[in-house]
């Protein structure tokens, strides 16, 4: 029934002992627990026969004794099994996380981060859930009962009978109105839905509203859910108000119940006043366990449905394999060759890239140029093996990209991404990011290179700032720089930057340009941008059109040439020009 | 942004007699609900407790005497009050709800007719997301303290004064014994209260680390991949995972020793009810039912005990929301309708800008000195560069903002005098990028608007060239428009905001051209429905288009903020100034696919 559940088997399983010694412990607070209302009953039936204070006094330390251990277990069930819950969540998160650290990029962009970190805590809790209190109340209230019942039909098989007669119409009862539920929360959270769409729908749509002077239709629209809100959660409360009060009421009718038939039985001398008190206390025993089933079942129908998504991304493929890897590699010189690379990213998307052929020169430097959505991007994600290409082979040293271990092929790339992404930790940890130890002077480097330096001595805490949420908002620009310098700090073989200065004024570019061109001396640099001035000394420059290159040269051959180039070449001195106009 | 984040951080006392005053206005509607709902409680907070009493009765006086038909009687009664204690505790959570979730609905709707009305310089600097939570999880705190906060504080206090009333009825002396638990009861209860507090502040606080932790790296991962860091990065994960488990398991500390420790406190209860009780019994002072009604007080009393002690956080959490709330409902970001707004009979569209200079900022002008005026019927073309202007300019006009220095009229008159609404009438904005709300293709061209009848729409798609892709979807104009439109393509969705600027019928016709770039079989259904648009009424046109500004009876060339050069299209090339610059650099490639076409 619950197969995804089932996986969880090892996890379960590596934790044996103490869920065994939960549930002995489990089984000794409840044999402890039971004798409770046995004793309240040998004190009352000895009131009647005039014994001597002491008995009472006994049966009063005997009753302590039995509370106190019972009591002392019930500690120390929940330091094993809801602990366990607590221990398997963990291992569960952990296992999560090196799982989601595997998978490629493509995951990444097929799944939001807000879906991600739904299954990272919702569905893990719920299965957290599962295996602490739905697992602990299960085993607690099953041996509760069948202790309970032992000992009442032993006292009273008869007062058993009629005590217990209501018990079953309460699970019915909590079985019923929960599946009812259901089905009105399921409309009520439709409702929630909609009136949060709506709010959110009016709040960005609001230049709309406002031109077209709609705000008070938006307002009626509004109440009018809000409305059809409070409807349908009152008929819900009609419902659910009716829970607790009948749920008083069956447990209240059962106590009535032993009152009268156990109180006709002492009339007719056949049970004793005892007896009757102890079932009374029986009772109160037993009614959670009636309650918590539902509770219960409904809880592991959840747990379920949250492995059963949580299956779904374990079983998601790593693609980036090592099968083919040569562990001997282990340096790289910067090479490059493309050789009849086309790729796309699904069998029944268009192909991004068509059969790309070139070479590249190990301390060359080389740029990407064109419009959006030509396939730049998805071409040097192909170097770090961000994505493997469809058909042909990307090659570095010769070698290709597959057979290279992968840790040593993206120590040597240093990537600098489109969007400059940073964590929220100090500015230094971020440069140093790449690197496993801390390196001042490394640092001042690459901030030197990366025109970041001035930047830093404004911050009051310099390299220590730290960054994002819970420190400063970088600008667009300073966040590119800093990306730059994270690169330059990992000492790459190949240097790419995927339009990282798109933030970045063309004088502080400029700048950097000319330093960069020192430290990438005898190393490989890739450049994709927009604008001519970034790309115009490159050794070559290759213009990409329709996931082809369709023009290929230097800065002052492509401009002869008359293409796609040189018109965006004249584009961006007129710019430049109207910039310069007052 | 710092201190809006800050706001949602607030979690102060529980108790705020200023907010709380403010809060009670929104009770004083339904304060009829409230008096018969604190009635009822008094009523039924007895009804329980004077069940063990008539148990006393049946045992002392039925049992004992072999009287059974007295029991039966006894019994009757018990099942009696009963059924009418459920009853009326149905009826009560029934009407605490509703009054709560009427309170709800007022607040609601109020806080969204409120915001409705903010001017678009709040929306600039609030997070869309942050003004729909004060909508929905900060009004449901108050609810729940609404439905079940306040009345039920009454009904918890009355249960344990008529549990200590029928006590102390039946035996003193016995009822002190047995309540000297009590103290510690309640002690415990609520020490364990403020535990659970503090560390549930720690477990928030490590779960939010783990999340945004996850968070941070799932959006980051190919800097994670890129920089080979999955080792350190899993080491760092397994820290910050272990610190949440040791939080929580420190958690489980306090209720494992809780939970127990109430059970024993009611244990010890009764062994004090048996050994002092048991001797009066034994001397007769006193009777076994009475020691059986006390035993079931003792189970009794830790209900309203441990309502009482949550009644704090619930406090403590709407305290907050409302505090929100009242911010957001004291935000006076409006712009001021006039108060005795001047009137138009008849709009003719003749527009004049005199000497305006706006700011979104105050003193960072992004417009400076603009003058010019349009007469009626006119079309202008506004261009230029990114952030030269553009848009200021169509903002100020419908006044979504409100100029610094100078003056915009219509017809003569300062638009600040006109009644907004009549403005807003008088013009139609179509807007770059379309947005489309969730409904029908024909409540998004309506906006819901009932004067527009159906005729109008399907004579305003069929002018602007819509009609015909309407009608071949499945369910034509009453096809449900998902997702803002995504099932659309760019070129029907701006067809559609056409369609609705027409139907509305506007004196004066705003238009952002769009930039994106569309088939030519789009774009040559676009271009001639702009025509349609602009014909006969005041236009002033963001122009992208080379055709628009060709028609434009005049062109304004903004730059940096000011108005450099006006004139025609021709008249503007041979000056050979800006606009010439902007005329090659946007316009130029139009030209040339228009002559290949």
């Amino acid at each position: 029934m619950f197969r995804n559940l089932a996986h969880l088997k090892k996890y379960f399983i590596r934790y044996k002992t103490k869920l065994v010694l939960g549930i002995i412990f489990i089984l000794g607070s409840n044999l402890a627990n039971v004798y409770i209302p046995i004793n309240v009953m040998q004190s009352i039936d000895s009131f009647s026969k005039q014994l001597d204070i002491q008995v009472i006094v006994n049966l009063v330390i005997l009753l302590l004794i039995a509370a106190t251990i019972s009591n002392v277990f019930r500690f120390f069930i929940r330091q094993t099994i809801i602990v366990v819950s607590r221990e398997i969540e963990f291992d569960l998160r952990q296992d999560f996380w090196t799982h989601i650290q595997k998978l490629p990029l493509r995951f990444f962009q097929n799944n939001s981060t807000g879906n991600i970190m739904s299954h990272a805590t919702n569905d893990i809790a719920a299965v957290r859930m599962y295996v602490g209190p739905a697992v602990m109340y299960t085993i607690d209230n099953g041996i509760k009962f069948i202790l309970t019942f032992a000992v009442m039909i032993s006292l009273s098989p008869i007062l058993t009978l009629y005590a217990l007669l209501p018990l079953p119409l309460l699970s019915f009862v909590v079985y019923f109105v929960m599946k009812k539920m259901h089905v009105k929360y399921t409309r009520i959270q439709e409702k929630i839905s909609d009136l949060t769409t709506k709010a959110q729908e009016s709040f960005s749509g609001i230049r709309v509203i406002k031109s077209y002077e709609r705000e008070d239709h938006e307002i009626k629209e509004y109440t009018k859910e809000s409305a059809e809100y409070l409807n349908r959660k009152m008929d819900q409360v009609k419902l659910q108000a009716m829970f607790m009060p009948v749920f008083f009421m069956i447990a209240g009718l059962s106590a009535i119940i032993v009152v009268l038939t156990g109180g006709n039985m002492v009339i007719n001398k056949t049970l004793s006043i005892g007896v009757i008190v102890a079932f009374m206390l029986f009772l109160v025993d037993l009614i959670w366990p009636m309650i918590s089933f539902g509770w219960v079942a409904n809880m592991i129908q959840q747990a379920d449905a949250s492995m059963k998504r949580l299956l779904k991304i374990f079983n998601e493929p790593y693609e980036i394999s090592n099968e083919d890897t040569d562990y001997s590699m282990q340096e790289i010189k910067g090479d490059i060759e493309f050789k009849n690379v086309s790729f796309r990213y699904s069998e029944n998307l268009p192909w991004i890239l068509k059969n790309l052929n070139f070479k590249i020169k190990h301390g060359q430097t080389i740029a990407f140029v064109g419009h959006t959505g030509v396939g730049k991007t998805s071409l040097i994600n192909l170097l770090p093996r961000l994505y493997d290409v469809t058909e042909g082979q990307v090659k570095i040293d010769g070698h290709d990209v597959r057979k290279i271990p992968l840790e040593v092929l993206r120590k040597n790339i240093g990537l600098v991404p489109q969007e400059a992404f940073l964590f929220s930790d100090t500015l230094e940890k971020n440069i140093l990011y790449g690197l496993e130890t801390e390196n001042q002077s490394l640092v001042d480097k690459v901030s030197g290179i990366s025109q970041l330096s001035k930047d830093v001595d404004s911050f009051p805490l310099g390299y220590q700032t730290i960054l994002g949420e819970r420190g400063i908002t970088l600008s667009g620009g300073q966040k590119q720089r800093s990306t730059l310098a994270r690169a330059l700090a990992v000492d790459p073989k190949i240097l790419i930057l995927d339009d990282s200065f798109s933030a970045v004024d063309t004088n502080t570019e400029e700048e950097i340009l000319k330093k960069l061109k020192d430290f990438m001396n005898d190393r490989t640099s890739i450049i994709i941008s927009h604008r001519i001035s970034t790309v115009k000394d490159s050794d070559k420059i290759f213009v990409i059109d329709q996931g082809e290159i369709v023009e290929e040269g230097n800065h002052e051959e492509l401009v002869a040439k008359g293409g796609i180039y040189s018109d965006l070449n004249t584009k961006q001195l007129l710019e430049k020009e109207l910039l310069e106009m007052n | 942004m710092a201190e809006a984040q800050k706001d949602d951080e607030i979690l102060g006392k529980a108790y705020d007699a200023k907010l709380m005053r403010r809060l009670l206005q929104y009770v004083k509607p339904y304060k009829k609900y409230v008096i018969i709902a604190i009635l009822m409680n008094i009523l039924v907070a007895a009804l329980g407790p004077v069940r063990p009493y008539l148990t006393k009765i049946a045992f002392d006086e039925n049992i004992k005497n072999g009287d059974f038909h007295g029991l039966l009687i006894i019994c009757g009664i018990l099942l009696a009050s009963l059924i009418l204690q459920a009853a009326i505790q149905y009826f009560l959570t029934y009407y605490t709800e509703l009054m709560g979730q009427k309170i709800v609905y007022d607040l609601r709707v109020q806080i969204f007719s409120h915001v409705q009305k903010l001017a678009l310089r709040y929306f600039d600097k609030t997070p869309v997301g942050r003004t729909v939570t004060r909508v929905t999880n900060d009004v449901d705190s108050l609810n729940e303290m609404f439905s079940s906060g306040i009345v039920s504080v009454f009904s918890d206090i009355f249960v344990i004064v008529w549990i200590f009333i029928f006590m102390f009825a039946m035996a003193w002396d016995l009822s002190l014994v047995t309540l000297a638990v009590m103290p510690v009861l309640i002690y415990a209860t609520f020490l364990f209260r403020k535990k659970v507090r503090e560390i549930y502040r720690d477990v928030r606080l490590h779960l939010a680390r783990l999340n945004s932790y996850m968070q941070e790296r799932v959006t980051g991962m190919n800097v994670v991949q890129i920089f080979s860091k999955e080792k350190d990065e899993f080491q760092k994960f397994t820290a910050i995972n272990n610190d949440n488990k040791v939080v929580n398991i420190k958690s489980i500390f306090y209720y494992a020793v809780f939970f127990p420790a109430v059970e024993m406190l009611s244990v010890i209860s009764i062994a004090l009810i048996i050994w002092y009780g048991g001797g009066e019994v034994i001397q007769s002072r006193l009777t076994v039912g009475v020691l059986i009604a006390f035993f079931q007080y003792t189970e009794m009393f830790w209900r309203p005990v441990r309502d009482l002690s949550e009644k704090y956080n619930i406090l403590q959490t709407a305290m907050a929301s409302s505090e929100r709330i009242f911010k957001l409902l004291d935000d006076e970001t409006i712009i001021k309708n006039p108060d005795k707004p001047a009137q138009l009979p008849a709009v003719l569209g003749e527009i004049e800008f005199k000497d305006v200079w706006f700011a979104y900022n105050p003193e960072d002008y992004v417009l400076r000195n603009v003058s010019f005026s349009i007469s009626p019927g006119e079309t202008i073309a506004i261009v230029g560069a990114t952030g030269a202007g553009k848009t200021s300019i169509i903002n100020i006009l419908t006044r979504f903002y409100d100029i610094a220095k100078g003056s915009i009229t219509l017809d003569g008159i300062d638009i600040r005098n006109l009644d907004m609404r009549d403005l807003r009438r008088y013009i139609s904005i179509v807007l770059q990028d379309v947005f489309l709300f969730s409904g029908t293709i024909k409540s998004n061209i309506n906006l819901g608007n009932e004067k527009i009848t159906d005729e109008q729409i399907i004579e305003a798609a069929k002018t602007v060239g819509a009609h015909k892709f309407i009608s071949q979807l499945p369910n034509g104009y009453e096809e449900i428009v998902k997702e803002k439109g995504a099932t659309l393509s760019v070129g029907q969705k701006q067809l559609i905001s056409f369609a609705r600027a027409l139907a509305y019928n506007p004196q004066i016709l705003i238009l952002d051209e769009a930039t994106s770039s569309v088939d030519t079989e789009t774009e040559q259904l676009i271009q001639h429905a702009i025509e349609k648009l602009l014909v006969g009424r005041t236009s002033i046109v963001i122009a992208h288009r080379l055709s628009t500004i060709q028609n434009a009876d005049k062109i304004l060339v903004m730059h940096k903020g000011e108005l450099k050069e006006i004139g025609t299209h021709q008249e503007l090339l041979a000056k050979r100034g800006i606009y010439y610059r902007l005329y090659q650099l946007q316009y130029k490639d139009q030209e040339i696919r228009q002559s290949i076409a």
